[in-house]
């Protein structure tokens, strides 16, 4: 099974995200960039399904040189080989854009990959656009937020997490699948894998290349303000006997909150 | 025109789905249009008049035997032969699993983009303006659409329901084709989740627990507050499920769930940045914690500084009597 696993770079999670009084965009010095955290869940997956079945795993980026270093953690987890779709634009939030970019990669560069892992979402842009609108313009079937995934031959079995419970979903490749957390333990990098990682070499794939026109990488959505939510007035805490507290707690939900 | 897709569970129309449309009805007041809603499935048709007092004055409903079960491509299928047909404005829907799952893939077979989680709206130059979180609510952007429709998911449990009105209009039911081999990926069967009925992202009152429950056993604590509580559920930091406490579906945070329930209570969670970015939305959050200097106290309407094993069985004693009164 040849299989394509699409990464992201994005600040942690434990980052305090500031927004420039200049440029009304995000400031990204200082911040701290890793792997997406649920496209680890989907390299990881990637890597155990070929270890089983045997096949191989190609990481692909979309975005600047910079997201090399997440590119080389992949492959030090265990990816055969990484690629870099290279992307000089800004985030533009627009999910249409990268799964158009995406979708052309996939039919120029990988047509015979069978099995496309993402991430359920960025951290960051928080859409859960690309996997679905990927799969809608390559025609393929998709399972979203996927907790488990068993394969045999081209015929697989997902579940999908939904609200209070698990969709079982039976699918047949090609398809799309999108990881969620509870798929698996991702795996540390080891220092053999990280030493195998320096050395090989990750192809730059230009927009000429896929021969994508300006049109089609311009963004659907135009921004008209980016700002950090209100600060929330501090409420009233107190510290005192537990009876006591929790009195004045369900009196202020029930008469004042009116939410008991 | 703009559409609303209306989400049927279990024979039901989910309550975020009635948001949406009162949400529709508010902003094509403003844009002097007018509101219709679309069912799809098999056996929906009974569940048209319901939609009717919350804004719709059409309703279209998309049967076919093969829409019995949801799948993103039959879904998508049916919905994009009606949108050619009728030209909406904007098509809404809510930010709920299925609607995460279906509205960017019927974006991207009308070739449009998307905002997602949308938690206000208003109008400006004849189109929707919505801002959404981004960051899990650590920022609020604001944007526009370039292309029509513009297709927009809103969070549950954030737009209010409008008084309901007028109790009928008019249904038109629309012969769905689906070829079977659009339909490749099938649901085969629900399992559900032992005692949560209720997910996190639904819950009126969500409690939640951290570090401080000390083991997974003490989450009993919650569940018996919860078990009180009508429309709650039982969340979670997470340290709590890292250290395996709980499972990752009570995860409130940034890669955890994003919940606004009219309450939530955070018993023994310090407040890590990634944790409140998950709940800072909610209406009034209240905080048990030992440590007077814990972030969740900055964000609590009202919180308790004291041990949460000895304050938890007085909140459940104080509780039950609110509730009997």
């Amino acid at each position: 099974m040849k299989i394509l696993v699409f990464v992201k770079r994005v600040p942690d999670t434990e980052s305090k995200i500031r927004i420039s009084n200049e440029t009304g965009k995000i400031i990204e010095e200082g911040l701290n960039f890793v792997l997406n955290p649920y496209d680890e869940h989907a390299v990881e997956e990637a890597i155990r399904l070929r270890e089983a079945k045997g096949g191989t795993v190609t990481v692909v980026s979309i975005g600047t040189e910079e997201a090399m270093i997440i590119l080389k953690k992949c492959l030090a987890m265990g990816a055969d080989k990484a690629v870099l779709v290279k992307d000089e634009a800004p985030e533009s939030y627009d999910g249409l854009r990268t799964a158009k970019i995406i979708a052309r990669a996939v039919e120029k560069k990988f047509p015979d990959h069978t099995l496309l892992l993402f991430g359920k979402q960025s951290v960051g842009a928080d859409n859960s656009q690309v996997p679905s609108m990927v799969a809608e313009l390559l025609g393929l079937p998709q399972v979203n937020v996927v907790t488990k995934l068993e394969m045999e031959g081209n015929q697989g079995v997902a579940h999908r997490e939904i609200e209070g419970a698990l969709e079982k979903v039976e699918f047949s490749l090609p398809a799309v699948i999108s990881a969620q957390k509870g798929l698996n333990e991702p795996r540390y990098e080891t220092l053999k894998g990280i030493m195998m990682a320096k050395k090989k070499e990750i192809p730059v794939i230009s927009f000429e290349e896929l021969e994508l026109k300006a049109e089609e990488v311009a963004s659907g959505l135009e921004i008209t303000k980016m700002e950090s939510p209100p600060q929330k007035q501090t409420g009233k805490i107190i510290e005192e006997e537990p009876a006591e507290a929790a009195k004045k707690m369900v009196e202020f939900l029930h008469k004042e909150a009116k939410v008991i | 025109m703009i559409l609303v897709f209306i989400e049927v569970r279990e024979g039901k129309i989910k309550k975020f789905s009635l948001e949406a449309l009162s949400e529709a009805k508010r902003r094509a007041e403003d844009l002097k249009t007018e509101v219709a809603a679309v069912l799809i499935g098999h056996n929906v048709e009974n569940l048209a008049s319901e939609v009717f007092p919350f804004g719709a004055s059409k309703v279209y409903v998309l049967e076919n035997s093969l829409l019995r079960n949801y799948s993103a491509a039959g879904y998508a299928h049916a919905l994009h032969s009606l949108a050619e047909e009728i030209k909406p404005v904007a098509i809404l829907f809510s930010a709920s699993s299925l609607g995460k799952d279906f509205a960017p893939r019927l974006a991207a077979k009308l070739g449009v983009s998307v905002a997602s989680d949308c938690t206000k709206t208003a109008c400006r130059d004849g189109k929707l303006e919505v801002s959404r979180p981004i960051f899990a609510g650590k920022i609020f952007i604001t944007l526009t659409l370039r292309s029509s429709p513009q297709i927009v998911t809103l969070r549950p449990n954030v737009f209010p329901l409008m008084e309901p009105g007028a109790k009928e209009g008019e249904m038109v039911k629309k012969e769905v084709v689906i070829p079977e081999d659009q339909v490749k990926a099938q649901v085969v069967e629900i399992l559900k989740e032992e005692g949560a009925e209720i997910d996190v992202t639904e819950a009126e009152i969500v409690v939640s627990g951290g570090r401080g429950m000390k083991g997974p056993e003490n989450f009993d604590l919650l569940r018996e507050l919860t078990s009180l509580l009508p429309q709650s559920a039982v969340g979670s930091s997470r340290s709590a499920v890292d250290a395996g406490w709980i499972g990752h579906q009570h995860q409130v945070g940034q890669t955890g769930k994003t919940v606004s329930p009219d309450l939530y209570m955070a018993i023994g969670i310090s407040g890590a940045i990634q944790h409140l970015a998950g709940m800072s939305s909610s209406k009034y959050i209240v905080a048990v914690n030992k440590d007077r200097e814990a972030s969740i106290f900055k964000v609590a309407d009202f919180g308790i500084v004291g041990d949460l094993f000895q304050v938890i069985p007085y909140l459940k004693e104080e509780v039950k009597k609110v509730l009997s009164e």
